[in-house]
């Protein structure tokens, strides 16, 4: 089984997200760059099929500028076999970015892509599915459980919907796409490190892989949210309630 | 003259309230291009739904009733929308960002060749949109640059549409050969008496402070109940299985704008306050007083949880039997 695992290099979860005074983008002075952690559960996942079915090929993509390359060499390090950077200067829309990884999978035929649900900048949550339109693959988004048949032609996936969890099958090839509670990925061990350094990590130009692909999506601005005005605390659980029922009239 | 097509969702036969939020939407955005809206409702068994839905001030409503549709597929229903928009020449096409909306409307771009723009809060008068970005800490304006437009929409930026008018049902087919490539299998719903998360006006959240699931049932549950309101969570709540995952609160759960959200034992990291920072009015219960919840909180408590909260259950309840 072969599988594809495209990460994207986010701004650190934990980091103060602050918008340029133009507009034109965020500020990225002093901000940790890591991979976006849906696709490393993404990934994580890929690496327990792989132990589980006794051998699997991982191999990542991600698209972006040159300095992703260390989101590549902390996945190789954790366990990916090999890793594909495609070099692009500007940010993509997800349409451009799934044409890419079209390209990619009609090159390396994966029998599974198993992205991340969403991407914490840009919050889109359409890179797997427009990409499995544009296959034709079926895909099951939101996974929370990863179960293959027996002969691993088929999969089974939890997914995490509204009012419950729904289970849907298919046979592959197609696209899976990580929610939070699929696993916790593993760290990069320290021999994993070692290791990552030779692995094969081979660049791209976008251009060879974007064809006429245009952005159907372009940012014209970014700007701060309305902040709320500061509240006020309380010191007694009466004195609450009573807010809440003359001041507030909610209760 | 622009046709808006509205994807209509609904649950156990019934019309969810989602889907008159992106009813709304879609009528603002017919009357900012000139045009009107035209609804689609897909499933199996679903005339009574068709015909609710006419009676919420729309042009058309479209029905494909179709055993195929019975369980919801993505690629399935992607392509129903999709033939259905191609067939009534739609420019605008719009669901609501629910967990089915974001899960198959990227597909209906695609299959579109249009561009999308997810969980948008904001379509301005000049063509732009506004979604979030970045957990909430950016807003973004974009354009869609593609003559066919793709959005789901924030249900809590738009109010649901009102009833007016009685819209004719027109029924359409699925083309014979549309087949599905996945299997649906099975759903397991998560039981519950209380109001859905997106349709109470109060909410109260609990977090990791609680500690467990069992002090969810004990100490949080009556406040839940007292008040009439929906039950939610932080993430950490839901990875840790005090609660059903459906609860969880923030940036990559749901989105809740409440007329009252109270945040019990919640620290409020970004990825939460994404999820709930729009509410009316935020109250928070905390023993660390520098927890940033408070930061958005207009009413804040610094105290112990699991003294605090059965106090505040009967002082709600003396005030209701008052
Ligand atoms: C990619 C990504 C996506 C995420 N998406 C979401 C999301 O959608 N929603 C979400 O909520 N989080 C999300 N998170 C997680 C988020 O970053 C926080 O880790 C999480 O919200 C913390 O939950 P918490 O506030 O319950 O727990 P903690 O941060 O551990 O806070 C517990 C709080 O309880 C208080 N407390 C403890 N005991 C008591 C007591 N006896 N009385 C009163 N107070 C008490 C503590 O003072 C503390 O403030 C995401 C994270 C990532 C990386
Ligand atoms: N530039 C990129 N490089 C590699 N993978 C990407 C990129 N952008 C998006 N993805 C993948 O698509 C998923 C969803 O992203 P998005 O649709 O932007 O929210 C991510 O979790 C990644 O798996």
């Amino acid at each position: 089984m072969k599988i594809l695992v495209p990460i994207k290099r986010v701004p650190d979860p934990q980091t103060n997200i602050s918008v340029k005074a133009d507009g034109s983008g965020i500020v990225t002075d002093n901000v940790k760059f890591v991979i976006n952690p849906f696709c490393e559960i993404a990934l994580e996942e890929a690496l327990r099929i792989k132990e589980n079915q006794g051998g699997a090929e991982v191999v990542l993509v991600s698209i972006g500028h040159k300095v992703a390359q260390e989101q590549l060499r902390t996945g190789l390090a954790m366990g990916a076999d090999r890793a594909i950077l495609v070099l692009s200067e500007t940010e993509l829309d997800p349409a451009v970015t799934a044409s890419v990884l079209k390209k990619l999978v009609e090159q390396e035929s994966p029998d599974l892509v198993l992205l991340g649900k969403q991407a914490i900048d840009d919050d889109a949550n359409q890179t797997g599915q427009i990409l499995a339109a544009m296959l034709d693959w079926p895909q099951a988004t939101f996974a929370s459980k990863v179960e293959f048949s027996g002969d691993k032609k088929e999969v089974t996936v939890t997914r995490e919907v509204d009012g419950g969890l729904e289970q849907v099958a298919f046979a592959l090839p197609g696209i899976i796409t990580s929610d939070l509670r699929l696993n916790e990925p593993r760290y990069a061990s320290l021999p994993g490190i070692m290791k990552a350094r030779k692995k094969e990590l081979k660049e791209i130009p976008l251009a060879e892989l974007a064809g006429d692909a245009a952005p159907r999506v372009k940012t014209l601005k970014l700007a701060p949210p309305p902040k709320r005005a500061a509240g006020r605390k309380v010191e007694t659980v009466q004195e609450l309630v009573n807010l809440l029922h003359t001041e507030a009239k909610l209760i | 003259m622009a046709t808006v097509l509205v994807y209509i969702e609904h649950a156990h036969g019934k019309l969810l309230k989602s889907s008159l939020v992106a009813v709304r939407a879609a009528q603002e955005a017919a009357k900012k291009a000139g045009g009107d809206v035209t609804a689609l409702v897909l499933g199996q068994g679903i005339d009574a739904i068709a015909s609710e839905v006419g009676g919420y001030g729309v042009k058309q409503v479209v029905a494909i009733d179709d055993a195929r549709l019975k369980d919801y597929v993505a690629d399935l229903h992607a392509r129903a929308v999709a033939h259905v928009a191609k067939d009534k020449g739609a420019t605008f096409v719009i669901a609501a960002a629910t967990a089915q909306g974001k899960d198959f409307f990227p597909r209906v771009a695609q299959q579109l060749e249009a561009g999308m723009a997810s969980d948008v809060t904001a379509l301005n008068d000049d063509g732009t949109i506004t979604r979030p970005t970045y957990a909430g800490n950016v807003l973004a304006t974009v354009s869609i640059e593609t003559p066919i437009k793709v959005v789901t929409v924030r249900t809590t930026a738009f109010e649901p549409a009102q009833k007016a008018g009685s819209a004719a049902v027109e029924k359409a087919a699925l083309p014979a050969d549309a087949t599905s490539k996945m299997r649906f299998v099975s759903f397991n719903e998560t039981k519950s008496d209380r109001p859905a998360l997106g349709d109470a006006t109060i909410v109260v959240s609990g977090g990791r402070g609680l500690k467990s699931g069992e002090n969810f049932q004990t100490y949080l549950e009556p406040l839940v109940d007292a008040l009439g309101a929906a039950m939610g969570a932080s993430r950490a709540a839901v990875d840790a299985g005090f609660v059903p995952n459906d609860l969880q609160v923030g940036q990559t759960g749901k989105v809740v704008a409440p007329q009252l959200y109270i945040a019990v034992g919640i620290s409020g990291a970004i990825q939460h306050l994404a999820g709930m920072k729009d509410s009316k009015v935020i109250v928070a219960i905390n023993k660390d007083a520098d927890a940033p919840i408070f930061s958005v909180a207009d009413y804040g408590l610094v105290a112990d949880l699991f003294k605090a909260v059965p106090e505040m259950t009967d002082e709600v309840k003396k005030l209701k039997a008052s």
